[in-house]
């Protein structure tokens, strides 16, 4: 039952930064956390705040997006605008009981193949600690109480479809 | 003769606008009334549960159903409005995502009950009595419905084969979606009955929306006198409009007040609120997080904006707590 | 099952099936909202005792908190969508008080011309379509007539198609002014979010005439009638629809009735002035009570205190809506609504009037003032101003704001921190003013007419007319969860097992 938690991470990097200093990374042979899933957007501008909202809703316990230093973007302004969403975004998160530390923004130019490892590594701890999300096992929990009428409506069951259950 | 199509309207939980706005068919609803035959409508007609349940599957052309679902009574019935009905249609903003009772997914169910019965100003009630499910008085034991613990769309409870958009949907939709099920020249199914545009399209102010808004300040339409020619947006006041389905005709603009989004996203996008926040806030004017956080302290609350009448729908469904 | 019980059963049965094939109008769904009767019989079949439940909750209070004031006059709109002009006016006058700004006269005045005009239509939606078929087409007329397609059967068609237009026309100045008619989005803190265009006069001032026309057509409909119908008349003045409470209601400087503004004034059941007071105060006058079979709460008159389900001075139940409004108030503060005032007064006994019935007339009283005040601000050259709002300079901490719904004192009350964001709502809503007195009503009601077991449809419809009469509405009254139910009556013998239900 106590299995070791291990966060699923979604990452979202961009291609002409984030994502080639994660190459590095590797190239460089450096050990860093598996519980990133990587996608490889061709700017980070082009996460779309949806992307991490479904990220979370279909079971990620973190959302990492990893996008140029400000004034480097290879579309001069798409970071600028993913750092405006994104600031609106984490309000939003906050206003619907995700907290700090499940999504997080970070600058990582193509060369700081050291910062991906420890970005992901610190930010796979940061959620181990915060625990699971598991917002498609929280679905279901939540339709529980509207399946069991479900049974009672089709199964013909003559039991009284009771609605106390406080 | 053959028999006119059946139709049937039912309401969970609602204000009671979606009824008010079949009323203000106002002329229009004799010819309605003359073209089918209404087998169930509790507003206005004597209806018994058993009546319908008497009814062969399949035997009512359509149901319109709104407002949202809170208690286990309103899916018994929308069930059976299912089985009974070829057409099922999301009938307003309740139905399709929510509504603005919607908005009580961000509170848990006991901290509703609380502050009604407890906490609320003026509330006299020493022993903290609650309603209760089940209970005596004077010898006589008297139920109530439990309710659920979070507020439902429509679709999350049985399966939709449109929607009518809109706090409430215009009686013009309404005229459209009720001739297009009569002619039975019927859209592909989840098809919403209502142009799929952004509001913007539709609004008199559009020519005056920039480019690029380039805002360095949100207002609040209390702050200011609002400018009844100019794009709304463009005068820094949050419109819903770039994120909202048209088909109202930008009836609150029309009202010299922001679009609110009660006509929910167009059908490519899967979640209002976070659209409006990606096609809105990229173009603010900042560009340091300082001067970012600053712009959008203008917008206090979010949730309560983005998912006026979506939160249902919202990807994470409800508040984590 | 007793042998009384099993008669009543049969009864129940055959009736229940006899109706099952034909699609009729129901009478008991004339109302806005949802709400369930139990009545419970004792051996002789005679009722024990009735009560009224309001089986649904919903939030909005709580979910209210955290949001800008300013978007409360559209999000407590939404409690009821048939009266959703009542709640945005309340809301954007407790917006003015949280402020500390006083409405721009302009502002003002385009307010209570839409008030006014909400005020008209809903009215005349009740009487025409929601309570007066009890009348128009009788109380024990065949179900399926009881309603507008009855009342068209009686008055005409002519006369139905009237009503429908003159209906659509009237809520087309709210539409102009509030963006939409249901759920309009005018309200705002000094003012309103639009001002009205001198080239609609020409239009307003027509439906005004039309709309004041209507207004006395519709008394004279009552006249012909109800009141030369010596049974009704019989019917309302009974005890059985009877209760002798406080009355409560909005009044002008005159102590003239005012729907959308004034000070409270609450007269005790012989009619004297018990109380008068700005609505700031009001939580030195009102407190709520909890019974734990309803969702509902039952507010009461907190100086005299809650002393259970009775009537009389010493109980602080009291009534709101058009009947109490009359009550309370010293006359009418326009002149055609005032000669009827004085009739109604005159016919029903004197003031006070008890007769809970008496609400449909007085009703048609109100739309008379309505619909004169409608005439008056349409010919107000000031109504076209080109200014109609005073943008608020002030912190705001604390506002409370007030109307009369058609369906009574609707108060409003919001808490915010200094950005303008809701700590704190709380919403006393027309219905809930009457809820315990409903309650009362429907008791009575049945007690006094269901005897040794006999039920039957006509019976049940005027144990329904006990409520209806109020023109309440659920939906309003629980705005607290969502969750509506169809209109329940379960009729239960001594040990509780039911009889009869009828939903509807």
């Amino acid at each position: 039952m106590s299995e070791k938690f291990e966060p699923k991470i979604v990452a979202f990097f961009c291609n002409w930064c984030t994502y080639t200093a994660a190459d590095l990374a590797g190239v460089s042979r450096l050990k860093y956390a598996p519980n990133v899933r990587v996608i490889r957007v061709m700017c980070s501008g082009r996460v779309d705040p949806q992307f991490v909202l479904d990220a979370f809703a279909r079971g990620a316990d973190g959302v990492l997006l990893g996008g140029c230093h400000p004034g480097d973007c290879h579309y001069a302004e798409g970071n600028y605008k993913t750092l405006r969403r994104m600031r609106m975004l984490e309000r939003m998160l906050k206003a619907m009981g995700i907290y700090d530390g499940r999504f997080r923004l970070e600058w990582i130019s193509g060369a700081e193949g050291d910062k991906v490892r420890s970005v992901v590594n610190d930010m796979t701890e940061k959620v181990r600690a915060l625990g699971p999300l598991n917002l498609p096992g929280k679905f279901t929990e939540w339709d529980k109480e509207i399946e069991e009428l479900e049974a009672h409506v089709n199964g013909g069951s003559k039991k009284e479809a009771t609605v106390h259950a406080r | 003769m053959p028999d006119k199509p059946k139709v049937a309207f039912y309401w969970c939980a609602s204000c009671g606008g979606c009824e008010e706005a079949v009323v203000d068919l106002a002329e229009d609803i004799l010819t309605v009334v003359g073209a089918v035959d209404i087998v169930l409508w509790p507003v206005a007609m004597d209806f018994k549960k058993a009546d319908i349940e008497a009814r062969p599957d399949k035997s009512i052309v359509a149901a319109f159903i709104n407002g949202a679902v809170r208690t286990s009574e309103q899916e018994e019935w929308v069930r059976m409005l299912r089985k009974k009905s070829q057409v099922v249609v999301s009938f307003g903003a309740c139905a399709n995502s929510g509504g603005i009772p919607a908005l009580a997914n961000q509170s848990r169910k006991e901290d509703i009950l609380k502050y009604v019965y407890e906490d609320c100003p003026g509330v006299d009630n020493p022993d903290k009595t609650r309603p209760r499910i089940k209970c005596e008085d004077e010898g006589h034991t008297l139920t109530l419905p439990e309710l659920r613990s979070m507020v439902r769309s429509l679709d999350q409870v049985i399966d939709v084969d449109y929607y009518l958009p809109g706090c409430p949907p215009t009686p013009k939709l309404i005229m459209a979606a009720v001739q297009a099920l009569l002619s039975g020249k019927l859209p592909p199914k989840g098809t919403v009955l209502s142009p799929d545009i952004a509001l913007c399209e539709e609004c008199k102010r559009k020519d005056s929306k920039p480019a690029d808004l380039a805002l360095t300040e949100f207002k609040r339409p209390h702050q200011i006198q609002i400018d009844p020619e100019k794009c709304l947006l463009a005068q820094g006041i949050v419109c819903m409009g770039p994120a909202t389905r048209g088909g109202c005709e930008a009836l609150c603009p029309g009202g010299n007040m922001a679009c609110t989004g009660c006509f929910g996203p167009t059908s490519r996008v899967k979640d209002q609120g976070a659209k409006f926040v990606s096609s809105v806030f990229s173009n603010i004017a900042p560009k340091e997080e300082k001067d970012i956080d600053a712009v959008l302290d203008g917008i206090p609350d979010p949730i309560g904006t983005f998912y006026r009448y979506g939160l249902s729908k919202c990807l994470l469904r409800r508040k984590l707590n | 099952m007793d042998k009384t019980a099993q008669k009543v059963w049969n009864q129940a049965h055959q009736q229940a099936n006899s109706g099952r094939r034909t699609v009729t109008i129901d009478p008991i769904t004339r109302l806005e909202g949802h709400g369930k009767i139990e009545i419970f019989l004792n051996d002789q079949g005679n009722v024990d005792r009735a009560y009224l439940q309001i089986p649904e909750l919903r939030g909005f209070e709580v979910f209210s908190q955290g949001r800008p004031a300013e978007d409360m006059p559209q999000i407590t709109s939404r409690i009821c969508g048939v009266c959703p002009t009542a709640h945005h006016m309340a809301a954007a006058k407790a917006l003015d008080d949280l402020y500390g700004v006083k409405c721009h006269p302009v502002g003002r005045k385009i307010r209570e011309l839409v008030y006014n005009a909400f005020m008209l239509e809903d009215h005349a939606l009740h009487v025409y379509v929601l309570g007066g078929p009890d009348f128009i087409v009788g109380p024990d007329a065949p179900k399926e007539m009881r309603n507008i397609v009855g009342v068209i059967g009686k008055v005409g068609l002519d006369v139905g198609k009237r009503v429908i237009s003159m209906r659509r026309r009237i809520r087309e100045i709210i539409n102009y002014a509030g963006g939409k008619v249901i759920h309009p989005v005018m309200g705002l803190p000094g003012g309103v979010a639009k001002g009205i265009s001198a080239s609609e006069l020409p239009k307003f001032k027509e439906i005004a005439k039309d709309g004041l026309e209507f207004a006395k057509f519709t008394l004279q409909v009552f006249h012909d009638i109800v009141l030369r119908n010596d049974a009704y008349v019989k019917l309302i003045t009974s005890d059985t629809f009877t209760h002798k409470t406080y009355y409560m209601g909005l009044v002008d400087k005159n102590n003239k009735v005012n729907f959308y503004d004034g000070d409270v004034r609450v007269v005790t059941p012989e009619g004297k002035e018990y109380a008068k007071f700005p609505i700031q105060k009001y939580l030195e006058h009102i407190s709520e009570h909890v019974e734990p079979w309803s969702y509902i709460k039952f507010p009461f008159l907190k100086k005299v205190g809650w002393n259970g389900f009775v009537e009389g001075g010493s109980s602080g139940v009291y009534a709101v809506a058009p009947m109490a409004r009359l009550n309370a108030a010293d006359g009418m503060a326009t002149p055609e609504a005032q000669k009827a005032y004085e009739e109604y007064f005159k016919v029903l006994g004197g003031k006070p009037v008890h007769h809970t019935l008496a609400n449909h007339w007085a009703r048609v009283v109100e739309m008379l003032q309505a619909a004169e005040r409608i005439v008056e601000l349409v010919n107000d050259p000031e109504l076209t101003g080109k200014e109609f709002r005073t943008i608020p300079t002030k912190t705001p901490k604390i506002g409370v704001g007030v109307v009369e719904a058609p369906r009574g004192t609707l108060i409003h009350q919001y808490e915010t921190d200094e950005n303008g964001l809701i700590r704190r709502a709380n919403l006393i809503v027309a219905t809930l003013n009457n809820s315990a007195r409903i309650a009362m009503s429907v008791d009575k009601a049945a007690k006094g007419l269901i005897k040794g077991g006999k039920v039957d449809d006509g019976l049940l419809n005027m144990v329904e007319m006990a409520f209806r009469a109020y023109d309440p509405c659920f939906g309003c009254a629980t705005h607290t969860l969502p969750g509506e139910m169809p209109m329940i009556v379960t009729l239960r013998d001594m040990k509780g097992g039911v009889i009869r239900e009828i939903r509807r």
